[in-house]
């Protein structure tokens, strides 16, 4: 009982701060835009809540930090894909390169200083001390699941990401609407990074996601774009993640490397069962991802 | 109401060349602001970075040193990229190759050098195909999205490499050094001079040509190109989009393992921990710096590559080489802004 409680712990741990990225990954593709960015948001949102916090030791200033530089480069992406035009995966890319190589630089003086006791934990007596960031994120899976299906806010950012044309013929600003997702949704990619570093693993190091962002955005289709969806999906990552490190500490005569790769494995897994099950249906994907949206196609 | 209009050049043509001198020189402006945010002088800063990749014969030669692996993997993404297969595993499939190559040297020590070399880049070529084969048979079978298959498969490629170099192949001799033991000059690319530059360089020169040869003069080629022009009347033509997406990652993987050959036979002369400093990912900036054009590839190789030198060589101005890495994302994100503004016209709105 006690080892599955831990388990359960650690599982919700390494999963919140992908559920963040999934959250904003899920928010953004419902408007009908591609995020590749994640990878290179979370960084950013790491290094700045690192460097933040160690020069303000202000737990609201760093996340008002973080929310500021994910919200920014959410408006590059946007401006970007939704006024430019530009292609949604190369910016996404872009995107990733750009927060790898900046948060690297930025990063460097911060580099190995441990930050501890940022976070404050709530006592919840059976199910044990929970932290600030995974309290909200439960608080956003249900903001979020009543926002997209249960609100006319949610109906019209499905019909942005289904079908603009009409979404633009019922009033509805869809560039409005699609800055809006993608600036929000960025700025829940860059929170999910500092959760990774004040929670998960509290000091600073280059390239301290190693492919976290990128697995949220397969898990955003695990999910099938649905908030409840994404929590299961995290959840379950976060344990098969945490067994991994488990059977490594209990001493498991499998060389590390193997299960270092399970994360990765299990996410292509994860995506060939997803395609192969709805390989004859319609796919719950938004139906215009990934296209812009043209007002006057004259051109 | 206006009397003017903005409107995208209706004619598609591709934004004009001083568009990418323009966005690299914004590109650096940009990160001068960042390098004088912390206190250095960015004109001294860009001047080193100058000097230390092209002032020099030992910087030019490791400049070229360096735009090896970039031009084989940008040619190798450039291709996919034609037909919108996003393949951003050439990291992965260059340290396949690599691992390949070096599997023969481990496996079947002292061959001569007739033989080694060809198997070396056979297997190399082989691995990292069937690495890309890897993304692209889930993409063909069951619709998965090969930008994130493609990535995945890096960290698994990364992993299997520390294994073997921490594990099975590390050098009894390396005092616990993550590394193979050093390849014989039978198992090494041969270098010219006294510098560190080799004969990979003529396998990449090669390479651009037969890619260009296979794009422009095969019918392959112009398939190829029918698809990535329009995919709908290339369907309706009878080419087979899937059978296409499959070549092009076998080519794609095939050039990143030759490159991966290449920096085991021909500089590292050993598999060691941390192979590639991420040429697979700055390979997909090359490739689009050069709108996915084989000369135009070589080109950027050689610039990305002074880029990475450069980083290095501020080093000693006590900033870190992760500015070049700052300095390739500037450059794409005005290069992508760039491509689009640079068709915008303005036009006089016709009266009512």
């Amino acid at each position: 009982m006690e080892l599955f409680t831990q388990l359960l712990t650690a599982a919700v741990a390494s999963g919140t701060p992908l559920l963040f990225v999934t959250l904003g990954g899920i928010f953004i593709e419902k408007a009908g835009i591609i995020q590749l960015g994640a990878e290179g948001l979370m960084l950013m949102g790491a290094v700045t809540a690192a460097g933040v916090y160690l020069a303000t030791s202000s737990l609201p200033v760093t996340l008002l930090a973080v929310l500021l530089v994910g919200g920014l480069l959410g408006l590059l992406h946007a401006f970007l894909t939704v006024t430019l035009r530009a292609n949604q995966i190369v910016s996404g890319l872009a995107l990733t390169l750009f927060g790898g190589g900046l948060s690297a630089y930025l990063g460097k003086a911060i580099t190995g200083i441990p930050l501890s006791g940022a976070v404050p934990k709530f006592d919840f007596g059976v199910l044990g001390q929970v932290d600030l960031f995974t309290l909200s994120s439960l608080a956003l899976v249900v903001v979020l699941q009543i926002a997209f299906f249960h609100t006319s806010f949610g109906l019209h950012l499905k019909a942005v990401g289904d079908n603009p044309a009409t979404a633009d013929v019922m009033g509805i600003r869809v560039q409005g609407m699609r800055y809006f997702a993608v600036i929000a949704g960025s700025m829940l990619m860059g929170l999910g990074g500092a959760n990774l570093l004040m929670v998960f693993s509290p000091t600073w190091i280059e390239g301290m996601t190693t492919g976290r962002g990128w697995i949220a955005i397969a898990l955003v289709i695990f999910a099938r774009w649905n908030p409840l969806g994404a929590l299961a999906a995290c959840w379950f990552f976060g344990f098969l993640d945490t067994l991994g490190f488990r059977l490594q500490l209990a001493g498991s005569t499998v060389p590390p490397y193997f299960l270092k790769m399970l994360p990765y494995l299990l996410t292509i897994a994860v995506l060939i069962l997803v395609g192969w099950r709805t390989q004859h249906r319609m796919s719950r994907a938004p139906q215009a991802l990934g296209i812009p949206y043209i007002r006057e196609q004259r051109f | 109401m206006n009397k003017y209009r903005l409107e995208l050049d209706p004619s598609g043509r591709e934004s004009p060349w001083w568009v990418t001198i323009v966005a690299l020189l914004l590109a650096f402006s940009l990160v001068a602001v960042f390098i004088l945010a912390t206190g250095k002088n960015a004109a001294t800063v860009y001047a080193k970075m100058l000097t230390g990749a092209f002032g020099t014969e030992f910087g030019l030669t490791e400049t070229l040193v360096k735009a090896i692996p970039l031009m084989l993997c940008g040619l190798g993404v450039s291709l996919a990229y034609r037909i919108q297969v996003w393949n951003i595993g050439a990291e992965g499939q260059f340290v396949a190759g690599a691992m390949a190559a070096t599997a023969i040297t481990v496996y079947l020590p002292g061959l001569p050098a007739w033989s080694a070399l060809p198997l070396m880049v056979l297997a190399g070529i082989a691995s990292g195909a069937l690495w890309g084969l890897f993304t692209a048979l889930p993409k063909v079978l069951f619709g998965v999205n090969e930008l994130i298959i493609s990535l995945m498969l890096n960290y698994v490629a990364l992993q299997a490499l520390d294994f073997v170099v921490y594990g099975p192949w590390r050098d009894p001799a390396g005092k616990n050094f993550p590394g193979t033991p050093a390849f014989t000059a039978a198992e090494s690319l041969p270098v010219w001079g006294n510098s560190r530059l080799h004969m990979g360089l003529l396998l990449a020169l090669v390479a651009v040509v037969a890619a260009w040869v296979f794009v422009q003069k095969t019918r392959w080629g112009y398939e190829l190109r029918l698809l990535g022009a329009n995919s709908e009347a290339a369907r309706h033509a009878g080419v087979n989009i899937k059978s296409y997406a499959v070549l092009v990652m076998l080519l794609s993987g095939g050039l990143a393992g030759l490159g991966g050959m290449a920096e085991v036979s021909g500089v590292a002369h050993r598999l060691l921990y941390g192979i590639s400093p991420g040429y697979g990912y700055t390979a997909i900036i090359v490739a689009w710096i050069a709108r996915l054009n084989p000369f135009g590839i070589v080109v950027s190789a050689v610039l990305f590559g002074g880029l990475i030198v450069g980083g290095y060589s501020v080093q000693t101005l006590g900033l870190p080489s992760s500015i070049s890495n700052l300095l390739q994302g500037a450059v794409l994100f005005f290069l992508i802004a760039g491509s689009i503004l640079g068709k915008v016209r303005v036009r006089r709105r016709e009266a009512a």
